[in-house]
């Protein structure tokens, strides 16, 4: 167990290592950081002692170095745009994402589990073959499509919506639909298959057998052992739901963590661009590990290989 | 003594029982999704010859027309204003209502569109330059098309390839080869993509090269543990003892035993790619404009939702969604056909 969990740290170590190591490639690749920092009016002067306050004098692998030291201590630089240090500006926007993300969750779960049981329980019938519909469009419908088609039909026809920012309580809800459909349609296939395994299984034919009621037996025995799948990708899908938020939020002008990077990115921000695919990186590396504990904590197999 | 049985002869199906049988095997063919994969495929190859006008090119004047069952809103309006270019012309100034009535004067009442009517020149109507909807739906199946194809073979021989390599050699190049897997799995990728295509340059082929990377691993895993279970078959063994070569054992003998498997993650993944490459379009780091890609449509069409416009958007996402849902229902059909025991897999 203690082994397997240090290999998964490790593991999580390696691959913020390895985004820290594109970021900062990508970011030389675009050219020299003092074009960013400074216009034509500057001398030769300020350019070198931009560079030296930058460390860009000294070869590629100290800048790294350099680079990776900030990066620990929570020390990005300066934004470009907002003049203002990058961890700053990253932490205001991160609510906003947390928010969004938590609530499409809520939503992806209360829609998923409940929708699952049911299409287990009634195989066949015209709610199996609703459920079948639901996780139909959200595995095929690109979100950003998606996103835009609730707008249209929720904000823009009935108006009873706001269509995009983030004001008053219910403008979080196209948002966390559209980022939690995806999800929803994920859990409700797990859920339905685990179901149809588990209602498949000898206990429950005792238990039926022995005349215990159904919803007892659906409840209490089948769900139960049914909930594992759902609960490992539970974990994998709140590191995604992060990600989503980079669509989300640039379509429902949601001022989060993925609007930033966006912005940061087309506005050739490369401070803020680090900080935040960082901050991403960090997010979704922490929710895999924490997955990775639960797997173990929940499969007895894997904590004693 | 046994029976003599060689006066009966086995009749032959009758052709009821003949066509019973097709039916049956036939009703279990999803046939629907396979129309549309074949629909866009052909849009896709045929697009130049089937696409009514030119998807780049637009008249500014036939901009925001609505599809062709549009029926447009007349309302009646005072004339305020004559065109001062032509004494014989008169138009009505509204924003985005003008109407030429060459008899109308000043303080007369005409009925005029402010909202156009949809016409059988565009069926799904204009976008906000003019552009052929339908046109622009069309050729974008090919950048689609064009995009799985080489991403598909690109990403998938390496992934293949890398399979094979870690399921037969075992030890540190599997190990290596399954960390770099797992670390793909690890990485916000549309993010890591988006910086790389932005920073590299938005071009055809480095979109392509990003989406390898997205779905090389998926083929390698698969491949990886197919390997494991064909190695110790005894016709690999016996290939080894007559002196067959690594390479020779591992594509001539192993490789074949797992196309069924492949065929299904490969059409899998053309719906994953697909929706991938509509993504990084949607967010403006896809094939560079005007070549219409599905994503990018969808884009353009956002901000003119407000006003009404909603067939901009909404064409260009229904081709995406109905391509990856054909798709993955495609694939479900075709695992359980070729391939039961991945259905628990996905």
């Amino acid at each position: 167990m203690q082994k397997y969990l240090a290999r998964r740290f490790l593991l999580a170590l390696v691959t913020l290592l390895a985004v820290s190591l594109i970021i900062f490639i990508m970011s030389r690749v675009s050219g020299d950081p003092r074009h960013i920092y400074l216009d034509d009016y500057s001398t030769e002067e300020d350019w070198i002692r931009m560079g030296e306050v930058l460390g860009l004098d000294k070869p590629y692998y100290q800048q790294y170095g350099l680079f990776l030291k900030g990066a620990i201590i929570g020390d990005f630089g300066e934004s470009v745009s907002e003049g203002r240090p990058v961890t700053e500006v990253v932490l205001e926007r991160a609510p906003a994402t947390l928010q969004l993300g938590i609530v499409a969750f809520t939503f992806s779960l209360l829609i998923g589990v409940p929708l699952g049981i049911l299409s287990a329980v009634k195989r066949g019938t015209t709610m199996d073959a609703f459920g079948k519909m639901v996780a139909l469009i959200g595995q095929s419908a690109p979100p950003f499509w998606l996103g835009i088609m609730l707008m249209f039909f929720f904000a823009v026809n009935l108006g009873i919506l706001p269509p995009y920012g983030k004001q008053d309580w219910n403008s979080i809800i196209l948002p966390a639909v559209t980022l939690g459909w995806y999800y929803a349609a994920a859990n409700l296939r797990l859920v339905r298959s685990a179901m149809l395994d588990v209602l498949d299984s000898e206990y429950i034919k005792l238990a039926r057998a022995k005349g215990v009621n159904s919803r007892t037996i659906v409840l209490k025995h089948a769900f139960r052992n049914a909930l594992i799948p759902p609960l490992t990708f539970a974990g994998v899908t709140l590191g995604a739901l992060v990600t989503g938020s980079l669509v989300v939020e640039t379509v429902f002008a949601w001022p989060g963590l993925g609007r930033l990077a966006i912005d940061a990115l087309f506005g050739f921000d490369y401070p803020l661009l680090q900080g935040v695919v960082i901050t991403f990186t960090l997010l979704y590396v922490t929710a895999a590990f924490v997955v990775d504990v639960l797997y173990a904590y929940v499969d007895p197999r894997i904590r004693y290989a | 003594m046994a029976a003599d049985l060689s006066g009966i002869v086995i009749a032959p199906p009758t052709r009821r029982a003949r066509a019973a049988g097709i039916y049956r095997q036939l009703r279990r063919l999803p046939v629907i999704p396979v129309l549309l994969l074949s629909l866009v495929v052909f849009a896709g190859i045929f697009a130049p010859l089937i696409s009514p006008h030119d998807p780049e090119k637009g008249e500014l004047r036939e901009r925001n027309l609505p599809p062709v069952w549009g029926s447009g809103e007349k309302s009646v309006k005072n004339v305020v204003e004559r065109l001062s270019i032509s004494e014989r012309k008169t138009s009505v100034t509204l924003k985005d209502a003008q109407q030429i009535v060459p008899t109308a004067q000043v303080g007369d009442q005409i009925e005029i569109f402010t909202k156009p009517k949809g016409s059988t020149k565009f069926l799904l109507g204009t976008d906000h330059l003019g552009r052929d909807v339908l046109s622009r739906v069309i050729y974008g199946a090919r950048i689609s098309l064009i995009v799985s194809v080489i991403t598909l073979a690109v990403g998938g021989s390496i992934g293949i390839v890398m399979g094979l390599a870690a399921g037969w050699y075992g030890g540190f190049i599997d190990e290596f080869l399954m960390r770099l897997v797992d670390i793909k799995l690890a990485i916000p990728l549309i993010l890591i993509a988006l910086v790389l295509v932005i920073t590299l340059g938005q071009s055809l082929w480095i979109i392509v090269t990003v989406l390898c990377l997205f779905i090389w691993p998926r083929f390698a895993r698969q491949v990886r543990g197919e390997v494991l279970q064909l190695k110790h078959m005894d016709y690999v063994s016996l290939a080894k003892v007559s002196g067959a070569s690594t390479a020779r054992i591992l594509f001539i003998h192993i490789f074949p035993g797992t196309i069924n498997t492949l065929i299904v993650v490969a059409t899998l993944q053309v719906g994953i790619v697909i929706l991938l490459e509509s993504t990084l379009s949607f967010l403006g780091a896809g094939v560079p404009p005007p070549t219409p890609a599905w994503g990018s449509m969808v884009s353009d069409g956002r901000d003119k939702l407000a006003g009404g416009v909603w067939w901009i958007s909404t064409f260009p996402g229904v081709a995406i969604m109905l391509t990856v849902m054909s798709l993955n229902l495609f694939g479900d059909w075709l695992r359980d056909t070729l391939d039961p025991r991945l259905r628990q897999l996905e």
